[in-house]
């Protein structure tokens, strides 16, 4: 039996995590005489800025300003915003229109989780330091997941009219809806999206799992038939059950010292989970009857309590994702008009939507004239924020005898079980290049 | 201040083969982060019409999807090398791999660079890719460049379009 390697009185593992700008992600962990002491992770919070740049602005510019908070999830930002001036306007648009709605949010989660699966958490998993290495050995394995994510962009770009900040949502409807014959490419194409999802689903069922759960508080949508996208009330598997106009009475946003975000709280009872894992704890016998089964082949229940399983239960949302834009795409007749007329009024409004990383609030309060008074943003990676510093204090003890390497390696893997929103930062490369 | 406007892009990728395609990256609400978009507008009133001209979050797998059947692909994003603010960096990166530093901290992000190498990886990286990077210095939240990228701008829309005007 090898002998075990003396363990060092302290460690100290420092992620540069989600750092595109200096100092501003990173998460940090010390440990000492085989104790967690300080788990630290930082992250930014665009909304602030949006937040206050929204103050002032007509009800009809939210959607297309807050679509620019994230650079993946654009269309989540867009209906969360919609959902709730819509709410404060007492408008309800045709179930056309709504179908539509759903069909381009598919067209989200199927670029966002094809996205975070096989370019980021997979090579994880596989230990390739990123895709790009990966592809070395199985091209095929990368091309499969390029082709799924370009479908999930294909109808993001028209149903949205265009696939980066899509512009063609607005309150009340659309500004434009597509004729039939439009989207008869797509339905081909997603037919083979259905073939492929399942197969991701199989494949990404096959990787390695560190054995590890938490008894997690799950927050996420619950609609009424259906596994939850574009609406729904928000529930929790601690019984929480209540209408997103009900959101502030039950959450708060506390800072905390070490990161100038903000961090969600249930206020009876403190750290929750949203995204994938929430959604699909919460509406397992709402997925597809082929979902369901994919879930069951793949080794899942209907409760997943492991956050590294968190990529099987994203294949399978792609996989419903892809069921979904097939059935709406396939069933659509034009609705009578893209939008319906909208009128302003004063009040406040509330709205949210299942983002691909999970729960999206939005609230706005508007003047008479329909212009903006003050706006709140509770993105999901901020909710999600106290449970990944949970994870991390209790994983860390248990996987303390790895070399430092691989320790800081599955510290990494534990924060990106969450898909953090890295493209609400800067985009910008870092380089070290002589001038030319 | 108005949120910025781009032109739709409505073009399915079967329609565009054939056109040289100038990406801006960048997020115009993250200060110097908006040099990329503000070249394209720039762009926008000096070149030829069959030039593709995109503004784009620099997500890398949908960037590969977008320059897929575009012979030449000229990129513009804001970058930190330590070099004074508004310095341009020109990369011919279909002739040799970006630079190792590029890759620093990429596991986290599946962004530019790594879209350009899983494209040469996989064989799929158009003939010719030029990237343009323009030093940036101020990436807080916020709208408007920095003096020294706003000067920039003018500088990597000229040295565009001689690149353009080289190959017709």
């Amino acid at each position: 039996m090898p002998k075990p390697t003396p363990r060092p009185k302290t460690r100290t593992i420092r992620v540069d995590y989600l750092a595109r700008v200096e100092g501003e992600g990173a998460l940090f962990i010390r440990v000492r005489n085989g104790q967690v002491q300080e788990v630290q992770l930082q992250i930014f919070e665009p909304p602030r800025f949006f937040e206050a740049f929204l103050r002032g602005r007509h009800f009809t510019e939210a959607p297309d300003i807050t679509a620019r908070i994230c650079g993946i999830c654009p269309i989540a930002y867009q209906i969360s915003a919609i959902n709730a001036m819509e709410d404060l306007l007492g408008v309800a648009v045709d179930p056309a229109l709504q179908a539509l709605r759903r069909a381009i949010y598919c067209g989200e989660w199927i670029e966002s989780h094809v996205l975070h699966i096989y370019m980021l958490h997979a090579p994880d998993f596989l230990g390739y330091p990123d895709a790009i290495q990966m592809a070395q050995d199985h091209p095929e394995v990368v091309q499969r997941g390029l082709r799924l994510k370009k479908i999930g962009n294909e109808i993001v770009r028209l149903l949205g009219g265009r696939e980066i900040h899509p512009i063609n949502l607005r309150v009340g409807g659309f500004y434009r809806v597509p004729r039939p014959e439009e989207l008869n490419a797509l339905i081909e194409e997603l037919k083979w999206a259905q073939e492929a999802a399942q197969e991701t689903v199989r494949w990404t069922a096959t990787l390695p799992f560190p054995d590890f759960q938490r008894d997690y508080e799950f927050v996420a949508l619950r609609a009424a038939d259906r596994y939850p996208l574009e609406t729904g009330r928000i529930v929790s598997n601690r019984g929480l059950d209540i209408p997103v106009q009900a959101y502030d009475e039950h959450f708060q946003e506390i800072h905390v010292p070490h990161t100038h975000a903000l961090q969600s709280r249930i206020r009876e009872r403190g750290s929750y989970q949203v995204g994938p894992l929430a959604r699909y704890n919460l509406n397992f016998h709402r997925l597809s009857p082929l979902a369901q089964e994919a879930a069951r082949e793949a080794g899942l229940g209907p409760q997943c309590r492991n956050p590294f399983q968190s990529i099987v239960v994203r294949s399978v949302e792609v996989l419903y994702a892809v069921e979904e834009a097939l059935r709406i795409l396939q069933d659509y007749q034009p609705p009578p008009a893209p939008a319906v007329e909208v009128e302003p009024r004063a009040g406040v409004g509330y709205g949210a939507s299942e983002a691909p990383r999970g729960l999206l609030y939005h609230r706005y309060r508007l003047d008479s004239e329909g212009l903006i008074l003050d706006a709140k943003i509770v993105p999901p990676t901020s909710q999600n924020q106290r449970a990944m510093e949970e994870d991390l204090w209790q994983f860390v003890p248990q996987a303390l005898d790895l070399p430092k390497e691989e320790l800081t390696w599955q510290c990494e893997q534990a924060i990106r079980n969450y898909d953090p929103c890295i493209s609400c930062a800067t985009h910008f490369l870092r380089v070290h290049v002589e001038e030319v | 201040m108005s949120p910025p406007t781009t032109t739709p892009n409505t073009q399915s990728p079967q329609t565009r083969s054939g056109q040289p395609l100038v990406v801006g990256i960048g997020n115009p609400y993250r200060r110097d982060d908006g040099v990329g978009p503000a070249v394209i507008r720039e762009l926008a009133h000096q070149v030829s019409p069959h030039v593709c001209l995109r503004e784009h979050s620099g997500e890398g797998a949908s960037l590969m999807a977008m320059w897929e059947g575009h012979p030449r692909v000229i990129l513009v994003d804001a970058v930190v090398s330590g070099t004074a603010p508004g310095t341009v960096h020109r990369l011919e990166a279909h002739r040799q791999p970006l630079p190792a530093s590029l890759f620093h901290r990429s596991t986290h992000a599946f962004s530019l660079a790594e879209a350009v190498e899983l494209s040469r990886a996989l064989g799929t990286l158009p003939p010719e890719v030029l990237i343009y990077g323009v030093e940036g210095r101020e990436f807080d939240h916020g709208m408007g460049l920095s003096p020294p990228v706003a000067a920039a701008v003018e500088t990597v829309v000229r040295r565009i379009l001689a690149d353009l005007r080289r190959h017709g």
